[in-house]
């Protein structure tokens, strides 16, 4: 049960083999910190806390974030094209939301 | 500190449970001691490591930072960790990364908030144990919020 | 006392009044190189996700936008010629044109200013003139409209009592704090700025400039505001549309 969210992912069409390709990521959520101060209304931080990407059956990258990741959370890395398929992205939300996007990528 | 709070698009604003969160607050974690447990013992290496920052930051709330770390990443010798400190934000793990083998280049990027000028500390964990370390200095000219007062 | 005030605050930040006539350029050329290379890369600029949004809210509805429209990249070169005066004498910028079709077309009610919506369709149907050169019309109707505008620029207000030009000519590439000061041109709105960590338009950044001279803000959506966008594209005649824009 994974929810859809707005997100950019930048990868490659495709990709040779062996080949290391850069993937980009950004993802609209706020990144909500707690705010707990005297004469504010209370609100609990809800932020993305875990981003988990899966490519050709195993976890390729993993990142887990702090309040201290900027709004609208952005990040690259790379990974080594191995087979055709999909690359999934899973953000785990406070609260235990999960949130999925897929991109493919074509390798020859 | 945002004047509009929206709902996202296509978003279950129902399934989100906010009083599952509350458990998350500050967790009174010192930077210190966020180095010290994730060093676990082991003495750090002062090289390796290439963080890429702007050295003046326009706005703490969103500033680039990239790390690169010189390894193979080969299955016998790769990173597999990459940590993400920040000396003077309320919570010294700004964040963590795992990767493997697959990465092929221990090389990432991301946007992290400031509250203010300050020192980043890398430290990167491999496959063979060792740690390797890297500090950078940034100035931030207007600091983001970053404990939501 | 006034202008006391607002000298002490120039000198107090390290401006000085030129007395050269600024040429006026596009705001792009005033970011850091860093904001300028991510405001040209959609992988790396947040504000696209909004274009997102309103590209999905464009095929939504009931008529949606695309069954009178036809597909969004028909949209190309409409913001380079907004505000832009509407049949029944209004002057409407590209918000206000979207809220007429929300109303009189789909039948609904507004969306609101600066709603989620709103802003969304906004950035996706301007971006779609990123790039182009703007050309309002500023003759017949719109004239009356456009020395309104001019009007409102060229007057002091607030309690530092400075127009919009004793920072956005005379002073344009100076730095205020920590930004370098622009020509004040809205080419690159709606934007994301880093200071709100999300897309806002136009009126939001000039609610923000009253606030910095202390002087009565309109409200979002105003026909002050309208008039003065007007002006500000005007100015920008020639230059390209640049939103979404990346600012700080
Ligand atoms: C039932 C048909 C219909 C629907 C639905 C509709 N519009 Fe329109 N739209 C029009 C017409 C007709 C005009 C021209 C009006 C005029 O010139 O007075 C127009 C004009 C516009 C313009 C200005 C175009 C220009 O060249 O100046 C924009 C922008 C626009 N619409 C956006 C939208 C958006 C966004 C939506 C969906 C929220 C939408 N419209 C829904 C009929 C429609
Ligand atoms: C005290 C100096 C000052 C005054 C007076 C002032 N502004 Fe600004 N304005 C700024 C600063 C600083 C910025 C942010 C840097 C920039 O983009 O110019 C800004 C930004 C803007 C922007 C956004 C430009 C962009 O591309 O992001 C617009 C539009 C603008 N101002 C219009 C106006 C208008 C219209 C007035 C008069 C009602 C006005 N300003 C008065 C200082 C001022």
């Amino acid at each position: 049960m994974a929810e859809n969210i707005l997100a950019r992912i930048t990868l490659p069409e495709q990709a040779r083999k062996g080949e290391v390709v850069t993937v980009r990521v950004i993802v609209r959520h706020p990144m909500e910190r707690a705010v707990d101060a005297p004469g504010l209304r209370p609100v609990p931080r809800k932020i993305l806390h875990t981003l988990r990407v899966t490519y050709a059956g195993a976890e390729v990258f993993r990142m887990e974030m702090s309040p201290g990741i900027a709004a609208n959370p952005y990040v690259e890395f790379t990974t080594v094209a191995v087979e055709s398929g999909a690359m999934v992205f899973e953000w785990q939300e406070d609260g235990g939301t999960v949130y999925r996007r897929e991109a493919r990528l074509e390798v020859e | 500190m945002s004047l509009h709070r929206r709902t996202l698009l296509a978003l279950p604003l129902a399934a989100a449970a906010a009083g599952g969160a509350a458990a998350q607050s500050v967790t009174g974690e010192s930077f210190a001691a966020a180095e010290r447990a994730i060093l676990a013992g082991r003495t750090p290496v002062a090289e390796g490591v290439t963080i890429a920052m702007p050295p003046l930051s326009e706005n703490g709330n969103a500033v680039d930072l990239s790390v690169k770390v010189e390894s193979p990443m080969t299955a016998e010798d790769h990173v597999s960790a990459i940590h993400i400190l920040s000396e003077l934000n309320p919570f010294p793990r700004v964040a963590h990364f795992a990767l493997s083998p697959r990465a092929g280049r221990a090389e990432v990027t991301t946007r992290i908030r400031l509250a203010t000028t300050q020192s980043i500390v890398v430290l990167a964990e491999t496959s063979t144990g060792r740690v390797h370390r890297g500090t950078r200095e940034v100035i931030v000219i207007l600091g983001a919020c970053v404990d939501g007062g | 006392m006034k202008r006391a005030a607002s000298l002490a605050l120039l000198a107090g930040l390290g401006l000085a009044a030129l007395a050269v006539a600024a040429e006026v350029r596009p705001p792009q050329d005033y970011l850091s190189p860093a904001l300028r290379a991510q405001q040209d890369d959609p992988s790396r600029h947040p504000g696209w996700l909004w274009v997102d949004e309103g590209e999905a809210l464009w095929r939504r509805g009931d008529p949606s936008c695309q069954s009178c429209h036809g597909d969004i990249a028909g949209m190309a070169g409409v913001a380079a010629r907004y505000p832009a005066v509407a049949q029944d004498g209004a002057l409407l910028n590209l918000e206000g044109r979207i809220e007429r079709c929300r109303t009189r077309h789909q039948g609904q009610p507004e969306f609101g200013y600066e709603s989620e919506a709103l802003l969304s369709l906004t950035t996706a149907v301007a971006s779609r003139s990123r790039g182009l050169p703007m050309s309002v019309a500023v003759g017949g109707p719109a004239a009356a409209f456009l020395e309104q505008g001019r009007t409102l620029h060229e007057t002091r207000q607030g309690q530092l009592n400075l127009a919009c030009g004793q920072c956005h000519d005379d002073n344009a590439g100076r730095r205020l704090r920590g930004d370098v000061i622009s020509n004040g041109l809205g080419t690159g709105f709606p934007a994301y700025r880093l200071e709100w960590n999300e897309v806002g338009s136009l009126h939001r950044r000039l609610r923000a400039c009253q606030l910095g001279v202390r002087a009565t803000q309109f409200e979002l959506g105003a026909p002050e505001y309208t008039a003065l966008e007007l002006f500000l594209a005007h100015r920008a005649r020639g230059l390209p549309v640049e939103a979404p824009g990346l600012r700080r």
